[in-house]
């Protein structure tokens, strides 16, 4: 009986905080901008090298031409992201993600390693995959869609798996648990 | 603040005491409703949104849980605590198929595989059903096999070998029928099929512990013992550059024909023989390929190596179909033993 009065009384004459108060300020959240020229968001400074790119690249005109050229790697890129991203068992992992400068970054990777003659730009493979909690359950996701998005542009199963073959040992470095 | 709160709660208290237990107390309604009534004098003040995750986040954040609960994720499988039960995710065919021990496997070879769909973490079931038809004879087996945690598998098949004609050639009756059963186990050392270094392939050892059921038939053939037990260690890789599918394993083993007809004989024990396969993949769904499998003559009746040609498709995540040619050499002193090898394969 005393209890809830007393509950009652307490919510009576507790002080709401003062409206409009800017919360993001008061918990030092920063908010970073997109690049108005490339759309990406900012992202700490790191040391860029082909060698982040994880493997050494194939040197076959043939297999380039099975991926569609540059072009097609870009647009097997792209859509490999925009499958993940609406992959029911994977999408969280990509919620807070800058999806503009993965499908680059992911582009770039794919026509280095396939000898298209790309640089990569992107981080290494710990350093970009850090603390997202990957497990092998999203890499065989992420590898069906690839798989979808390969399947899609009418790439060879054998040249699917060239390129799977050189992502395939990086997941080590992906895979945290 | 201080003294004004404790005022109103000594009369609150006052009031309680006074009206007794007869009377409810409306205090906390009369105190909060009005806060909730009351109309907002101005338009909620819209927090200020960083950027689009922010509202992906926020949307998130306000969507109601769904089907997610204790025992479900809502994506078909079922969770206990935090094992993951029969949900699934390894890609297609990296399971392998039922060998005819009914371990995870090739068809005749056993692979370094584990069986069911589970990843780490979750706990899968698969069963499945053989036929094989020979010249003399007919071939049936069936089992069910469970995987943990992509690290252990544990398998219970059962044959059934029907003699046909041969039953009354050998003396033991039209279409007698050998029945063995047989119980696997087989852990994960290292490795992984698909992922990691491509030198290294993921290794497993395993037991396979048989038991005939014509206890009396097989030592009358010359058999030392109706059960035994076989020893394997077996590496598998898929070489994704090739699309190739390599298996090597070693099986320590005295079975007579798998042991069907028993095990060792007056004067030989356990032999180390070899299982090897090649497979290619022509799609997500489909292998094809060829096994050769080495087997010991204990019993003197001239066992010969086994070989298969197959192709196995995945019909859909669940279900596997295999189809092989099989050269099984001599059986029971009847040679060339060459047919057809059906196998269907569920898994989850």
């Amino acid at each position: 009986m005393l209890i809830p009065a007393a509950t009652a009384v307490l919510m009576v004459i507790q002080q709401a905080p003062a409206e409009g108060t800017d919360w993001d300020a008061e918990f030092g959240v920063e908010t970073k901008q997109r690049d108005p020229v490339t759309g990406e968001l900012p992202v700490d400074p790191y040391e860029q090298s082909n060698a982040n790119a994880g493997a050494a690249p194939y040197d076959s005109a043939g297999l380039v031409r099975d991926f569609g050229g540059r072009d097609g790697i870009a647009r097997i890129a792209g859509r490999t992201v925009d499958l993940a991203e609406s992959d029911p068992r994977i999408a969280v992992i990509f919620e807070s993600h800058d999806m503009v400068r993965l499908k680059r970054t992911l582009s770039e990777q794919f026509c280095y390693l396939l000898g298209a003659g790309c640089d990569y730009t992107g981080r290494d493979m710990r350093a970009a995959h850090d603390g997202m909690g990957v497990t092998k359950a999203d890499m065989n996701a992420l590898v069906e869609n690839l798989q979808s998005a390969m399947r899609e542009a009418g790439v060879p199963f054998a040249a699917q798996n060239r390129l799977l073959a050189k992502l395939a040992p990086m997941s080590r470095k992906i895979v945290e648990r | 603040m201080t003294i004004i709160s404790s005022c109103l709660l000594a009369l609150c208290h006052a009031a309680a005491m006074s009206a007794g237990s007869a009377i409810p107390v409306t205090a906390p309604h009369i105190a909060y409703a009005p806060v909730l009534d009351e109309e907002p004098e101005q338009a909620p003040l819209s927090p200020t949104i960083p950027d689009d995750q922010a509202v992906a986040s926020a949307i998130r954040a306000l969507q109601p849980l769904g089907p997610t609960s204790a025992l479900s994720d809502g994506e078909g499988g079922v969770r206990i605590g935090k094992i993951e039960l029969f949900e699934g995710g390894k890609l297609l065919l990296t399971n392998g198929v039922a060998t005819v021990e009914g371990s995870s496997g090739g068809g005749i070879a056993r692979w370094g595989t584990i069986g069911g769909r589970q990843m780490p973490g979750g706990i899968g079931l698969s069963a499945h059903a053989t036929a094989i038809e020979l010249p003399d004879f007919s071939w049936r087996s069936y089992g069910v096999l469970l995987g943990v945690d992509d690290r252990l598998e544990l398998s219970v098949s059962r044959a059934d070998f029907d003699t046909r004609d041969v039953g009354t050639a050998l003396g033991i009756g039209q279409g007698y029928t050998f029945n063995l059963d047989t119980f696997g186990a087989k852990l994960r050392l290292a490795g992984d099929l698909v992922y990691g270094e491509s030198w290294l392939p993921q290794i497993a050892v395993g037991i396979e512990h048989k038991r005939s059921r014509d206890a009396d038939l097989v030592r009358a053939i010359g058999a030392a013992d109706d059960e035994g037990t076989d020893y394997t260690l077996s590496a598998t890789k898929l070489l994704l550059a090739r699309s190739v599918l390599v298996n090597a394993t070693l099986r320590y083993t005295e079975a007579n024909q798998l042991g069907l007809l028993g095990f060792g004989s007056a004067g030989e024990g356990y032999n180390l023989q070899f299982e090897g396969s090649l497979g290619y993949q022509l799609s997500r769904r489909a292998v094809i390929g060829a096994e050769y499998r080495t087997k010991p003559d204990i019993l003197g009746l001239g066992e010969d190596d086994w070989l298969d040609l197959f192709a196995a498709y995945a019909l859909t995540d669940h279900l596997t179909l295999t189809a092989a040619y099989v050269d099984l050499g001599s059986i029971a002193t009847f040679p060339d033993q060459r047919g057809g090898f059906l196998s269907a394969q569920v898994a989850f």
